[in-house]
């Protein structure tokens, strides 16, 4: 999972990622899909409009399906990184549930 | 409402959906739904609803559970035989989603209980096997602005509608302004159901039960759908309110409820295009 990301994408997240202000926190290690997108769409819909989430997941293929299944439900994917050797984080903003 | 990790797994297929999520979810089990009948179209409609997760549903019936009913009626066990219809629907229920809460009426639905009974529900489905039911359930719902979801079958027939008049659209009675005269449209008792054709319209119903809890998709409502087996073909017909319908046309006649007397008969020339004779 831990592809080779060219240097200047890899630091262009990292710098959205410490800009950006996480409202809430949601470990999903140990858990797989479709329990991590759907329990992420829950915190969602449970925060306010603007407000962002981040997701922690361990499961390979939850790092492409999240991301993919929230934006298609319209929220924005604001960043994916891993943040160590086995864990993902996924930083979304919420928006009107549609 | 907290979704538990156990109903986050039983309702996870339902809950990715779009249109549904959590908050779709949560509608669901905030819903109460009223089933009229607990035979061939009630059961197979309470099944989806309760697995589904609606909160709470309503089942009237008055009968017992009898043998040749265990071909369609699929609530109901061979062990369940002369046990009211509405215990054996209501253990059924439980069993699959203990989450449901299941309010039964086990009583001969009549204009002196109705209203009282549909008081507390969102949505009204009707299976009865009768048309004095039939048209006092319509003209219930009418006064109690609930939302219908009607469906007959007989033989290898079967037809599916979407009353809300209280919205703009038709009621039953705009399309049949009267039960037909007695012995004129021969019952599922005289003239047989394909077990399956209750089936496939008793989840029509709780397919447009489900659309109508959640708003999603196209209402029913306006539109008539006729339905036959043997060459497995739908037709779709408009559905428009009569201005000269007798409950919510512009001049009404019907101001109260009716109880209709039951017709028996066993002629059976009318087919079910023309008439409305309905399932059990």
């Amino acid at each position: 999972m831990n592809t080779v990301l060219d240097k200047d994408v890899l630091e262009e997240s990292e710098r959205k990622f410490r800009a950006q202000e996480v409202d809430k926190e949601l470990n999903l290690k140990g858990k797989v899909c479709p329990y991590t997108f759907i329990e992420s769409m829950l915190a969602l819909e449970d925060m306010e409009i603007g407000d962002v989430l981040r997701v922690i997941v361990d499961y390979p293929p939850a790092v492409c399906d999240v991301p993919k299944s929230l934006k298609n439900e319209g929220y924005e994917i604001l960043d994916v990184r891993p943040v160590n050797e086995t864990d993902w984080a996924i930083l979304v903003k919420n928006t009107e549930f549609k | 409402m907290k979704f538990s990790e156990e109903q986050i797994h039983r309702y996870s297929r339902q809950m990715i959906l779009p249109g549904i999520g959590g908050k779709g979810q949560r509608k669901l089990s905030e819903a109460k739904v009223f089933i009229m009948g607990a035979g061939g179209l009630g059961s197979p409609a309470a099944l989806y609803l309760a697995a589904a997760g609606v909160g709470t549903i309503g089942l009237a019936d008055s009968d017992h559970v009898e043998i040749h009913n265990l071909r369609r009626q699929i609530l109901h066990r061979t062990c369940d035989i002369g046990l009211p219809k509405v215990e054996s629907g209501k253990r059924t229920l439980e069993s699959l989603n203990p989450e449901v809460k299941v309010q039964i009426y086990w009583e001969r639905v009549t204009s002196a209980n109705i209203q009282r009974i549909i008081e507390d529900y969102d949505l009204v489905l009707d299976g009865s096997d009768n048309f004095p039911t039939r048209f006092l359930v319509n003209d219930a719902c009418y006064f109690g602005r609930k939302t219908l979801i009607s469906g007959a079958i007989l033989r290898y027939d079967g037809q599916l509608s979407t009353f809300k008049p209280h919205a703009g659209g038709p009621c039953y009675r705009c399309l049949f302004p009267e039960p037909p005269p007695p012995g004129l449209v021969p019952s599922c008792q005289e003239a047989g159901v394909l077990g399956a054709v209750a089936g496939i319209i008793g989840l029509f119903q709780a397919n447009e039960a489900l659309k109508e809890i959640l708003g999603i998709g196209q209402s029913m409502a306006g539109r008539f759908l006729l339905f036959n087996a043997l060459d497995l073909a739908f037709q779709e017909m408009k559905n428009t309110k009569n201005p000269d319908c007798p409950l919510c046309g512009e001049n009404p006649t019907i101001k109260e409820l009716i109880d209709y007397t039951q017709s028996c008969s066993t002629r059976d020339t009318v087919p079910l295009q023309t008439s409305t004779r309905t399932s059990d």
